[in-house]
Protein backbone atom coordinates (compact mmCIF):
# COMPACT_ATOMS: atom_id res chain seq x y z
CA UNK A 1 0.00 0.00 0.00
CA UNK A 2 3.01 2.27 0.26
CA UNK A 3 2.57 3.50 -3.32
CA UNK A 4 -1.08 4.48 -2.88
CA UNK A 5 -0.48 8.27 -2.54
CA UNK A 6 1.55 8.28 -5.77
CA UNK A 7 -1.14 6.26 -7.51
CA UNK A 8 -3.70 8.81 -6.31
CA UNK A 9 -1.66 11.57 -7.99
CA UNK A 10 -1.63 9.57 -11.25
CA UNK A 11 -5.39 9.01 -10.98
CA UNK A 12 -6.09 12.73 -10.40
CA UNK A 13 -3.92 13.67 -13.38
CA UNK A 14 -5.49 11.20 -15.80
CA UNK A 15 -9.06 11.85 -14.65
CA UNK A 16 -8.50 15.61 -14.99
CA UNK A 17 -7.07 15.08 -18.46
CA UNK A 18 -10.16 13.04 -19.40
CA UNK A 19 -12.29 15.99 -18.26
CA UNK A 20 -10.25 18.43 -20.33
CA UNK A 21 -10.49 16.27 -23.47
CA UNK A 22 -14.25 15.68 -23.21
CA UNK A 23 -15.16 19.11 -21.86
CA UNK A 24 -18.20 20.85 -23.34
CA UNK A 25 -17.79 24.13 -21.47
CA UNK A 26 -14.76 26.37 -20.87
CA UNK A 27 -15.51 26.82 -17.14
CA UNK A 28 -15.75 23.04 -16.75
CA UNK A 29 -12.45 22.81 -18.63
CA UNK A 30 -10.78 25.21 -16.17
CA UNK A 31 -12.00 23.18 -13.21
CA UNK A 32 -10.66 19.98 -14.82
CA UNK A 33 -7.32 21.69 -15.29
CA UNK A 34 -7.29 22.49 -11.56
CA UNK A 35 -8.00 18.82 -10.81
CA UNK A 36 -4.97 17.94 -12.94
CA UNK A 37 -2.89 20.50 -11.07
CA UNK A 38 -3.97 19.15 -7.69
CA UNK A 39 -2.25 15.89 -8.62
CA UNK A 40 1.03 17.81 -8.39
CA UNK A 41 0.26 18.79 -4.77
CA UNK A 42 -0.46 15.18 -3.82
CA UNK A 43 2.68 13.93 -5.56
CA UNK A 44 4.99 16.60 -4.08
CA UNK A 45 3.69 16.25 -0.54
CA UNK A 46 3.72 12.46 -0.57
CA UNK A 47 7.28 12.32 -1.92
CA UNK A 48 8.48 14.51 0.96
CA UNK A 49 6.66 12.62 3.69
CA UNK A 50 8.77 10.90 6.32
CA UNK A 51 7.33 8.16 8.56
CA UNK A 52 6.30 9.64 11.94
CA UNK A 53 7.79 12.98 10.88
CA UNK A 54 6.38 16.23 12.21
CA UNK A 55 5.88 19.48 10.25
CA UNK A 56 9.22 21.22 9.52
CA UNK A 57 8.40 23.95 12.05
CA UNK A 58 10.58 23.94 15.14
CA UNK A 59 8.68 26.47 17.24
CA UNK A 60 7.29 23.98 19.75
CA UNK A 61 9.52 20.97 19.17
CA UNK A 62 13.30 20.85 19.72
CA UNK A 63 15.67 21.26 16.78
CA UNK A 64 16.62 17.97 15.24
CA UNK A 65 13.16 16.41 15.64
CA UNK A 66 12.40 14.13 12.71
CA UNK A 67 10.47 16.32 10.25
CA UNK A 68 9.17 16.02 6.69
CA UNK A 69 10.87 17.71 3.72
CA UNK A 70 10.35 21.51 3.73
CA UNK A 71 11.35 21.98 0.07
CA UNK A 72 8.36 20.18 -1.46
CA UNK A 73 6.08 21.94 1.02
CA UNK A 74 7.40 25.33 -0.11
CA UNK A 75 6.87 24.26 -3.74
CA UNK A 76 3.29 23.14 -3.04
CA UNK A 77 2.52 26.37 -1.22
CA UNK A 78 3.47 28.58 -4.16
CA UNK A 79 1.87 26.07 -6.54
CA UNK A 80 -1.52 26.47 -4.82
CA UNK A 81 -1.46 30.27 -4.89
CA UNK A 82 -0.30 30.47 -8.49
CA UNK A 83 -2.84 27.88 -9.65
CA UNK A 84 -5.69 29.98 -8.24
CA UNK A 85 -4.39 33.09 -10.00
CA UNK A 86 -4.03 31.18 -13.28
CA UNK A 87 -7.57 29.78 -12.87
CA UNK A 88 -8.83 33.37 -12.48
CA UNK A 89 -7.04 34.29 -15.71
CA UNK A 90 -8.53 31.30 -17.56
CA UNK A 91 -12.04 32.13 -16.31
CA UNK A 92 -11.58 35.70 -17.58
CA UNK A 93 -10.60 34.26 -20.98
CA UNK A 94 -13.68 32.01 -20.87
CA UNK A 95 -15.90 35.03 -20.18
CA UNK A 96 -14.42 36.96 -23.10
CA UNK A 97 -14.82 33.99 -25.44
CA UNK A 98 -18.47 33.64 -24.42
CA UNK A 99 -19.01 37.35 -24.95
CA UNK A 100 -17.37 37.50 -28.35
CA UNK A 101 -18.48 34.20 -29.88
CA UNK A 102 -21.74 33.54 -28.07
CA UNK A 103 -20.64 30.12 -26.88
CA UNK A 104 -18.34 28.65 -24.27
CA UNK A 105 -18.39 25.14 -25.76
CA UNK A 106 -14.95 24.30 -27.20
CA UNK A 107 -16.65 22.18 -29.89
CA UNK A 108 -18.50 25.22 -31.20
CA UNK A 109 -15.34 27.26 -31.29
CA UNK A 110 -13.56 25.12 -33.88
CA UNK A 111 -14.22 27.72 -36.58
CA UNK A 112 -13.17 30.77 -34.55
CA UNK A 113 -12.34 33.71 -36.73
CA UNK A 114 -8.91 35.18 -36.20
CA UNK B 1 -12.27 15.26 -35.55
CA UNK B 2 -15.44 13.53 -34.43
CA UNK B 3 -16.16 13.08 -30.75
CA UNK B 4 -15.99 9.32 -30.96
CA UNK B 5 -12.60 9.21 -32.69
CA UNK B 6 -11.22 11.79 -30.27
CA UNK B 7 -12.35 9.71 -27.32
CA UNK B 8 -10.78 6.54 -28.69
CA UNK B 9 -7.55 8.41 -29.39
CA UNK B 10 -7.63 9.70 -25.82
CA UNK B 11 -8.33 6.20 -24.48
CA UNK B 12 -5.26 4.76 -26.19
CA UNK B 13 -2.93 7.60 -25.22
CA UNK B 14 -4.28 7.83 -21.64
CA UNK B 15 -3.66 4.10 -21.17
CA UNK B 16 -0.10 4.62 -22.40
CA UNK B 17 0.39 7.66 -20.19
CA UNK B 18 -1.00 5.86 -17.13
CA UNK B 19 1.32 2.91 -17.73
CA UNK B 20 4.31 5.26 -18.03
CA UNK B 21 3.37 7.16 -14.86
CA UNK B 22 2.82 3.93 -12.88
CA UNK B 23 6.18 2.66 -14.13
CA UNK B 24 7.68 5.96 -12.97
CA UNK B 25 6.23 5.84 -9.46
CA UNK B 26 7.37 2.24 -9.07
CA UNK B 27 10.90 3.67 -9.03
CA UNK B 28 10.12 6.18 -6.27
CA UNK B 29 11.10 5.43 -2.68
CA UNK B 30 8.28 3.91 -0.57
CA UNK B 31 5.80 6.40 0.91
CA UNK B 32 7.29 7.67 4.17
CA UNK B 33 10.85 6.70 3.24
CA UNK B 34 12.00 10.00 1.77
CA UNK B 35 15.65 9.81 0.74
CA UNK B 36 16.52 13.26 -0.58
CA UNK B 37 19.33 14.83 1.46
CA UNK B 38 18.37 18.44 0.66
CA UNK B 39 15.28 18.64 2.88
CA UNK B 40 17.04 16.91 5.77
CA UNK B 41 19.96 19.33 5.42
CA UNK B 42 17.63 22.34 5.49
CA UNK B 43 15.81 21.03 8.57
CA UNK B 44 19.15 20.58 10.28
CA UNK B 45 20.77 23.92 9.41
CA UNK B 46 17.95 26.46 8.92
CA UNK B 47 16.95 26.98 12.58
CA UNK B 48 20.53 27.67 13.67
CA UNK B 49 21.79 29.34 10.50
CA UNK B 50 18.85 31.71 9.95
CA UNK B 51 17.26 31.87 13.41
CA UNK B 52 13.81 30.98 12.03
CA UNK B 53 11.63 28.18 13.34
CA UNK B 54 9.46 27.70 10.23
CA UNK B 55 11.76 25.97 7.76
CA UNK B 56 9.12 26.08 4.98
CA UNK B 57 9.19 29.89 5.08
CA UNK B 58 12.98 29.85 5.26
CA UNK B 59 12.99 27.69 2.11
CA UNK B 60 10.49 29.91 0.32
CA UNK B 61 12.06 33.27 1.11
CA UNK B 62 15.70 32.41 1.63
CA UNK B 63 17.20 29.17 0.36
CA UNK B 64 14.91 29.06 -2.70
CA UNK B 65 14.10 32.79 -2.67
CA UNK B 66 14.94 33.11 -6.34
CA UNK B 67 12.21 30.62 -7.30
CA UNK B 68 9.70 32.59 -5.24
CA UNK B 69 10.63 35.72 -7.20
CA UNK B 70 9.43 33.85 -10.28
CA UNK B 71 6.22 32.78 -8.51
CA UNK B 72 5.54 36.36 -7.41
CA UNK B 73 5.81 37.52 -11.00
CA UNK B 74 3.59 34.71 -12.32
CA UNK B 75 0.96 35.96 -9.88
CA UNK B 76 1.62 39.55 -10.98
CA UNK B 77 1.22 38.63 -14.66
CA UNK B 78 -1.92 36.54 -14.06
CA UNK B 79 -3.66 39.35 -12.14
CA UNK B 80 -2.59 41.81 -14.85
CA UNK B 81 -4.06 39.49 -17.48
CA UNK B 82 -7.41 39.29 -15.66
CA UNK B 83 -7.52 43.10 -15.44
CA UNK B 84 -6.62 43.50 -19.13
CA UNK B 85 -9.22 40.98 -20.28
CA UNK B 86 -12.10 42.26 -18.16
CA UNK B 87 -11.50 46.00 -17.77
CA UNK B 88 -11.78 47.24 -21.33
CA UNK B 89 -15.45 46.67 -22.07
CA UNK B 90 -17.12 48.22 -19.08
CA UNK B 91 -18.89 51.53 -18.91
CA UNK B 92 -18.27 53.02 -15.48
CA UNK B 93 -21.50 55.06 -15.60
CA UNK B 94 -23.94 52.15 -15.51
CA UNK B 95 -23.40 51.36 -11.86
CA UNK B 96 -25.91 48.94 -10.40
CA UNK B 97 -25.64 47.71 -6.87
CA UNK B 98 -25.80 43.93 -7.06
CA UNK B 99 -24.76 43.42 -3.46
CA UNK B 100 -25.92 40.47 -1.40
CA UNK B 101 -29.30 41.25 0.20
CA UNK B 102 -29.62 38.54 2.89
CA UNK B 103 -29.40 39.97 6.40
CA UNK B 104 -27.90 36.76 7.78
CA UNK B 105 -25.02 36.92 5.27
CA UNK B 106 -24.43 40.59 6.10
CA UNK B 107 -24.36 39.94 9.86
CA UNK B 108 -22.01 36.96 9.66
CA UNK B 109 -19.84 38.86 7.18
CA UNK B 110 -19.54 41.88 9.46
CA UNK B 111 -18.76 39.67 12.44
CA UNK B 112 -16.08 37.78 10.50
CA UNK B 113 -14.46 40.87 8.96
CA UNK B 114 -12.32 41.96 11.95
CA UNK B 115 -11.50 38.32 12.75
CA UNK B 116 -10.21 37.70 9.23
CA UNK B 117 -8.21 40.94 9.17
CA UNK B 118 -6.46 40.12 12.45
CA UNK B 119 -5.96 36.48 11.44
CA UNK B 120 -4.45 37.55 8.11
CA UNK B 121 -2.04 40.01 9.73
CA UNK B 122 -1.12 37.43 12.36
CA UNK B 123 -0.43 34.73 9.75
CA UNK B 124 1.75 37.17 7.79
CA UNK B 125 3.64 38.58 10.77
CA UNK B 126 4.46 35.21 12.36
CA UNK B 127 5.16 33.55 9.01
CA UNK B 128 8.74 32.61 9.87
CA UNK B 129 7.91 31.39 13.39
CA UNK B 130 4.68 29.36 13.20
CA UNK B 131 2.79 27.94 10.17
CA UNK B 132 1.97 30.77 7.79
CA UNK B 133 3.75 33.37 5.72
CA UNK B 134 3.20 35.98 3.06
CA UNK B 135 1.34 33.73 0.61
CA UNK B 136 -1.14 32.28 3.10
CA UNK B 137 -1.66 35.50 5.06
CA UNK B 138 -2.01 37.53 1.87
CA UNK B 139 -4.87 35.32 0.68
CA UNK B 140 -6.61 35.61 4.08
CA UNK B 141 -6.27 39.42 3.97
CA UNK B 142 -7.68 39.53 0.44
CA UNK B 143 -10.69 37.47 1.55
CA UNK B 144 -11.30 40.01 4.34
CA UNK B 145 -11.69 42.64 1.60
CA UNK B 146 -14.03 40.30 -0.25
CA UNK B 147 -16.18 40.18 2.89
CA UNK B 148 -16.62 43.96 2.68
CA UNK B 149 -18.44 43.42 -0.60
CA UNK B 150 -20.40 40.47 0.74
CA UNK B 151 -21.43 42.17 3.99
CA UNK B 152 -21.68 45.73 2.76
CA UNK B 153 -22.27 47.14 -0.67
CA UNK B 154 -20.40 47.34 -3.91
CA UNK B 155 -19.71 51.07 -3.39
CA UNK B 156 -18.23 50.48 0.08
CA UNK B 157 -15.97 47.78 -1.37
CA UNK B 158 -14.81 50.05 -4.18
CA UNK B 159 -14.19 52.98 -1.82
CA UNK B 160 -12.00 50.73 0.29
CA UNK B 161 -10.09 49.34 -2.70
CA UNK B 162 -9.55 52.18 -5.20
CA UNK B 163 -7.98 50.72 -8.35
CA UNK B 164 -4.88 53.00 -8.36
CA UNK B 165 -4.08 52.06 -4.74
CA UNK B 166 -4.49 48.31 -5.41
CA UNK B 167 -2.40 48.52 -8.59
CA UNK B 168 0.24 50.48 -6.68
CA UNK B 169 0.34 47.98 -3.79
CA UNK B 170 0.65 45.12 -6.27
CA UNK B 171 3.56 46.82 -8.03
CA UNK B 172 5.29 47.70 -4.74
CA UNK B 173 4.91 44.10 -3.54
CA UNK B 174 6.40 42.50 -6.65
CA UNK B 175 8.97 45.26 -7.16
CA UNK B 176 9.91 45.30 -3.48
CA UNK B 177 10.78 41.59 -3.64
CA UNK B 178 13.18 42.25 -6.53
CA UNK B 179 14.61 45.34 -4.77
CA UNK B 180 15.44 43.34 -1.60
CA UNK B 181 17.52 41.09 -3.87
CA UNK B 182 19.30 44.11 -5.34
CA UNK B 183 20.06 45.41 -1.83
CA UNK B 184 21.79 42.09 -1.13
CA UNK B 185 23.85 42.65 -4.31
CA UNK B 186 24.80 46.18 -3.18
CA UNK B 187 25.94 44.72 0.16
CA UNK B 188 28.41 42.62 -1.80
CA UNK B 189 26.64 39.23 -1.52
CA UNK B 190 24.68 37.19 -4.06
CA UNK B 191 21.26 38.18 -5.36
CA UNK B 192 18.58 37.50 -2.69
CA UNK B 193 21.20 36.33 -0.20
CA UNK B 194 19.91 36.83 3.34
CA UNK B 195 21.17 39.99 5.01
CA UNK B 196 20.27 41.99 8.10
CA UNK B 197 20.39 41.12 11.79
CA UNK B 198 19.27 37.54 12.42
CA UNK B 199 17.85 38.28 15.89
CA UNK B 200 16.52 35.70 18.33
CA UNK B 201 14.80 32.63 16.93
CA UNK B 202 11.11 32.40 17.82
CA UNK B 203 10.57 36.16 18.11
CA UNK B 204 9.22 38.64 15.56
CA UNK B 205 12.71 40.16 15.31
CA UNK B 206 14.41 37.22 13.61
CA UNK B 207 15.30 35.90 10.19
CA UNK B 208 17.07 38.89 8.63
CA UNK B 209 15.74 39.82 5.19
CA UNK B 210 13.20 36.95 5.30
CA UNK B 211 10.98 39.48 7.13
CA UNK B 212 11.17 41.95 4.22
CA UNK B 213 10.53 39.31 1.54
CA UNK B 214 7.65 37.95 3.61
CA UNK B 215 6.02 41.40 3.81
CA UNK B 216 6.60 42.14 0.10
CA UNK B 217 4.98 38.82 -0.82
CA UNK B 218 2.03 39.44 1.52
CA UNK B 219 1.44 42.83 -0.13
CA UNK B 220 1.75 41.37 -3.63
CA UNK B 221 -0.53 38.37 -2.95
CA UNK B 222 -3.25 40.33 -1.15
CA UNK B 223 -3.24 43.13 -3.75
CA UNK B 224 -3.28 40.64 -6.64
CA UNK B 225 -6.25 38.76 -5.19
CA UNK B 226 -8.13 41.96 -4.31
CA UNK B 227 -7.54 43.09 -7.91
CA UNK B 228 -8.80 39.78 -9.35
CA UNK B 229 -11.79 39.89 -7.03
CA UNK B 230 -12.54 43.53 -7.94
CA UNK B 231 -12.57 42.69 -11.64
CA UNK B 232 -15.08 39.87 -11.14
CA UNK B 233 -17.27 41.94 -8.80
CA UNK B 234 -17.33 44.73 -11.38
CA UNK B 235 -18.52 42.20 -13.94
CA UNK B 236 -21.58 41.75 -11.71
CA UNK B 237 -22.07 45.37 -10.77
CA UNK B 238 -21.42 47.18 -14.03
CA UNK B 239 -23.16 46.56 -17.33
CA UNK B 240 -20.78 46.23 -20.28
CA UNK B 241 -21.17 48.56 -23.24
CA UNK B 242 -22.44 45.77 -25.46
CA UNK B 243 -25.61 43.95 -24.51
CA UNK B 244 -25.15 41.12 -22.09
CA UNK B 245 -25.34 37.63 -23.53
Amino acid sequence: MSYLPYALAVWLFVVGLYGVVTSRHLIHLTVCLMVMQSSSYVLLLSIGYVDRGTAPIFADVPKGTRAVDPVVQALTLTDVVVSVAVAALLLAVAMQVRRRHGSADPEQLSAVKG
Amino acid sequence: MSRRSRLSLFGVSAAGLTALLLWGIAGLPDFGHYRGPYGYALNAVAPTERHVTNVVTATTFDYRGFDTLGEAFILFAAALGVALLLREERAESHSLDHGVRSDAVKLVGLALLPVLLVLGLQVVAHGFITPGGGFQGGVVLASAFALVWLAGRYRAFRRLTPTPAVDFAKGVGAGGYAVVGVVALLLGTSYLQNFGPLGTAGTLASGGSIVLLNLATALEVSAAFVLIFTEYVEELALVPRETRL
